[in-house]
């Protein structure tokens, strides 16, 4: 029958996310700690981030992705209470933190687990989650899949492109084709705005003079075994296609940046609360999740700008799930956090009394000039973009105990166009 | 080149030629299937419902009636001999109004006509009881138990695998181009070695009349009609149990909600004319038209649950009906077209039926002692952790998980080749990796490197499914700069 191996902590996933909650509950005092990967070395998606703008905030310079991963790695090094597993795959969670595991290493093993972190990430929305008509013809690549191709396995996947979506990796690609010798058509966003850093706006598009076609989307591919064109349209404010305005540009690849989902298929199964509007686990101001021992943190709590927030997030649920496994941190007094106007997400959902939680917000629309309400506090907020993630970290002062909740919202803002 | 000489020669590899080549290998005889395509099921044999029908549908009296129903007969052992996804879930007919129950009583008296076993009708309660996710407005139902839903390639490939195993020859990328009549049968000019045949099977699909028309049979008018179909998220696995379909209009059976025994929702499909054989696209006015019919049937379904959509093409004749007959022009030529719906469900019948023709005209056909009806292949997915654990120790590559949305090893990837998938597409279809919700994003780049070491080719040669659709153009310049320079250091 199946082995079954008594540890304290299981972190689920080696990437950014994984190596900082692994290390920081090492640091405080876990002392048998077990770190799943199932890529053959850890880093997760950082190997394959080549460029740079990694770093700044979390260490005060610039790293490449694979420069960053590395420093983690190092630390983990030194911690000989961390036991690293690569090329194994978690295929179940239970509620009662049994995890187990396939790998060719060692077959099927399951470990009984005192607390579990999850940290497995997120992965991209597919052509079939966004509906485009059309053929189905080789060349349509997810970017992310795109740049693993391209920068680990060092293939040219096509000659000419279009990239669907404005988001970071749909830009940082539109720049690396680019280099690479690869014609980018176009980069297109259905919204009026890129949902990346404006950072990335220029310098992976307008410094190569790629152009960007605002509220447009594709409206059919072509082709029958290789991508020949893709046709365009301009979108109203619906976001419906006008389609007597098509048009169609010619390229053999389509990159598909249309988006991040948190990778929640094992917290489901272990019962974990997810929250509609991230995609991620429900968390307190500790990163536990609404299922007792088991907390969440980076990507599959929900999509991060920076590999910097997703570190210092981490480590919080590091240190909580050290604390916790001394028995500190059981039955929190929390108040849940209420999304008002122009709020799409707040993580931590929940927030633990008396305590200083740093938050992650989320507007729906862009806007200027809006007073940030957090519970009592007040802040004010120049440029507010979707693209981008709104700080706050609440002070035991802004927290009204008696309302019952703690309000989120951008109040008396002017409409961005 | 050397010539091939064998007694049946079937053209095209979809479910129709696969299960009469399985059909003729009970038989002390030489048999060869050709496909033009890279791998078979990659026809409209891969893009349908995978429905297998009852039979209450067709009219009573017609070759479809009888075939279907015999054809929905012989699934369960089927299956059970050769272990394809199939899974006898059941079929409900829904009413949307009273006008339409009485419609709803005429479809089962043509059911009972047709000999389908065991249909009821059902009140809108006993409806909302066994189906609790149907719309609220159903006035009622009929329920038809022998239905089911099967994986239509899956069914193809065992089809063929164990045709092979008896003895069956399997030649993809093999086209047929001509076909002269000889004094005891047919020598055909392919696209790679001829062949002699002393009697010919047409099961070439949508291009069953070009086929025909090579010996001078002109009888055989098919065009195509597309059926668009959409796939939702596993997570909705249960949302209906049994096919839902509504009832049906003069030139289809309508937009159906169907379980898939993978445990997705699928809805569809479309029913239009199309003059382009290989227009396999779909379309936003497809889309619309199905999810407007099938919210009508189950209205939770929501768009946000899609993972993928794709087209299939019917091939219809004049008639109404299948067309399997010896051709006027030759006794030995013997054409299956026109096998629109339900002929997924009624191959294995009309592979029987075929038999029987193939005696009349003159062959002998003598049982084969050593048939062996039996076909088994790994899927890890289908054991339970004792045995995943034990195949793991026996071999490590079962452990190694590529695809991670479905759960598929690197050791039933190496399987699917070892079988006969050379393409990605041909891997996806033998074990469902790249089929999951993330469509490929994570696995598509190991797949390429498994296909590319166990065929011994270069990453570039790897296609999606067969020339022209290859995946990549070479190497990144600074990754050819490098090898060089190693190179050199090397000399
Ligand atoms: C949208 C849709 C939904 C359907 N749903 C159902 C359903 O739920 N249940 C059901 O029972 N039926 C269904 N059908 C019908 C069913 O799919 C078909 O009846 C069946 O697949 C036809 O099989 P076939 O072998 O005749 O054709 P195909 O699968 O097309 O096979 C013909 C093969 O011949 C090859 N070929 C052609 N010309 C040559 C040549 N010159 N040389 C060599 N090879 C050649 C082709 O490449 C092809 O692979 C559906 C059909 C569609 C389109």
């Amino acid at each position: 029958m199946l082995s079954i191996r008594a540890v304290d902590l299981v972190v689920i996933g080696g990437g950014p996310a994984g190596m900082a909650a692994a290390l920081a509950a090492a640091e405080a005092g876990v002392e048998e700690i077990v770190l799943l990967e199932r890529q053959e070395s850890l880093g997760g998606i950082l190997p394959q981030c080549i460029h740079n703008g990694f770093g700044l905030r979390y260490f005060k310079e610039e790293l490449t992705g694979p420069e960053y991963a590395h420093r983690f790695m190092l630390e983990l090094e030194k911690h000989s209470g961390i036991k690293v597993k690569t090329a194994t795959m978690v295929v179940q969670v239970t509620a009662d933190r049994q995890v187990v595991t396939t790998s060719a290493a060692e077959g099927l093993v399951c470990y009984q687990a005192r607390a579990v972190i999850l940290a497995m990430g997120c992965r991209e929305r597919p052509r079939g989650a966004i509906n485009i008509p059309g053929t189905r013809p080789a060349g349509i690549y997810t970017a992310g899949s795109l740049q693993y191709l391209m920068n680990i396995e060092g293939f040219l996947p096509g000659r000419t492109a279009v990239i669907l979506g404005s988001g970071d990796i749909g830009l940082i690609m539109a720049r690396r084709l680019t280099l690479e010798g690869i014609r980018v058509k176009a980069v297109l966003e259905l919204m009026p705005y890129s949902n990346g850093l404006n950072r990335n706006v220029v310098q992976c598009l307008e410094d190569f003079n790629i152009p960007l076609y605002l509220s447009h989307t594709v409206t059919a591919i072509h082709g029958q075994k290789r991508v020949e064109k893709v046709s365009v349209a301009p979108v109203d404010a619906e976001l419906k296609p006008l389609l007597e305005k098509e048009f169609d540009l010619t390229c053999d690849t389509l990159v598909l940046s249309v988006g991040l989902i948190p990778e929640n298929e094992l917290s489901l199964q272990a019962g974990v609360e997810l929250d509609p509007a991230t995609g991620g686990p429900v968390v307190d101001s500790y990163y536990h999740t609404t299922v007792e021992g088991i907390f969440a943190c980076g990507n599959v709590a929900h999509v991060h700008d920076l590999v910097d927030d997703v570190s210092t997030e981490s480590a919080i649920a590091g240190r909580a799930a050290a604390a916790y496994l001394r028995g500190e941190i059981k039955g929190n007094r929390w108040l849940p956090v209420k999304a008002g106007r122009n709020i799409r997400s707040v993580v931590p959902q929940r927030l633990v009394a008396g305590q200083t939680t740093p938050l992650y917000i989320r507007a729906r629309f862009p806007e200027r000039n809006a007073l940030l309400h957090v519970g009592r506090g007040r802040v004010k907020r120049r440029i507010v973009s979707p693209g981008e993630t709104i700080y706050y970290t609440v002070k035991p002062e802004d927290i009204d105990e008696s309302a019952g909740y703690i309000g989120v919202s951008l109040e008396g803002g002017e409409g961005d166009d | 080149m050397s010539t091939p000489e064998v007694d049946v020669l079937v053209v095209g590899a979809g479910v129709v030629g696969a299960a009469l080549i399985r059909e003729l290998s009970r038989y002390e005889l030489k048999l060869l299937l050709v496909e033009k395509e890279v791998d078979v099921s990659f026809g409209t044999s891969k893009a349908n419902s995978g429905i297998v029908h009852s039979g209450i549908h067709d009219q009573t009296g017609t070759l479809k009636a009888q075939l279907c129903v015999r054809g929905c007969q012989l699934f369960p052992e089927l299956a059970a001999e050769l272990g394809f996804l199939y899974k006898q879930n059941g079929a409900v007919v829904v009413a949307r109004s009273r006008e339409e129950l009485v419609k709803l009583e005429k479809l089962a008296e043509n059911g009972r006509a047709n000999g389908v076993k065991g249909l009821s009708l059902l009140s809108r309660e006993e409806l909302r009881r066994l189906e609790p996710n149907l719309s609220a407005e159903l006035a009622g139902g009929l329920l038809a138990p022998s239905g089911g839903i099967v994986v239509p390639f899956d069914l193809v490939f065992a089809l063929t695998e164990n045709a092979v195993a008896n003895g069956a020859k399997l030649l993809v990328g093999t086209e047929v181009l001509g076909i002269k009549e000889e004094k005891d049968g047919f020598l055909v000019r392919t696209n790679r070695q001829p062949i002699r045949a002393k009697v010919i099977v047409n099961a070439a699909g949508l291009y069953g009349g070009e086929v025909a028309a090579m010996i001078g049979d002109h009888s055989i008018q098919l065009y195509a009609r597309k059926g668009e179909e959409y796939l939702f998220d596993r997570k909705l696995e249960g949302l209906v149990r049994r096919t839902v379909f509504p009832l049906p209009s003069a030139i289809s059976k309508g937009i159906l909600v169907i379980p898939t025994v993978d445990g997705n929702i699928m809805i569809g499909p479309t029913a239009h004319r199309v003059d382009n054989d290989d227009d396999l696209g779909t379309s936003l006015a497809g889309w619309n038209e199905i999810y407007t019919e099938a919210r009508k049937l189950v209205p939770a379904l929501q768009p946000a649950d899609l993972i993928t959509a794709f087209a299939g093409l019917r091939a219809v004749g004049t008639t109404g009906d299948f067309l399997i007959a010896p051709s006027h022009v030759s006794p030995r030529f013997i054409n299956a077209a026109g096998i629109e719906s339900p002929g997924l469900t009624a191959a294995p019948a009309i592979a029987e039926y075929i038999v029987e023709l193939i005696k009349d005209s003159g062959l002998k056909l003598r049982r084969k002692r050593e048939f062996n009806p039996i076909r088994s292949v790994v899927r890890l997915r289908d054991l339970n952790p004792r045995e995943q654990a034990a195949l793991m120790q026996k071999d490590p590559a079962y452990g190694q998980i590529i695809c991670r949305c479905e759960m598929v090893s690197a050791g039933e990837i190496r399987d699917a080749i070892r079988r006969g998938a050379t393409t990605l597409d041909g891997v996806k279809l033998r074990t469902r990796s790249g089929m999951g919700r993330c469509q490929g994003g994570f696995c598509t780049p190991k797949i390429i490197r498994l296909l590319s070491d166990e065929l011994g080719l270069p990453p570039e040669r790897i296609s999606k499914n067969g020339p022209g659709s290859e995946l990549l153009f070479g190497r990144l310049r600074e990754d050819q700069e490098e090898t060089a320079k190693e190179e050199k250091q090397h000399a």
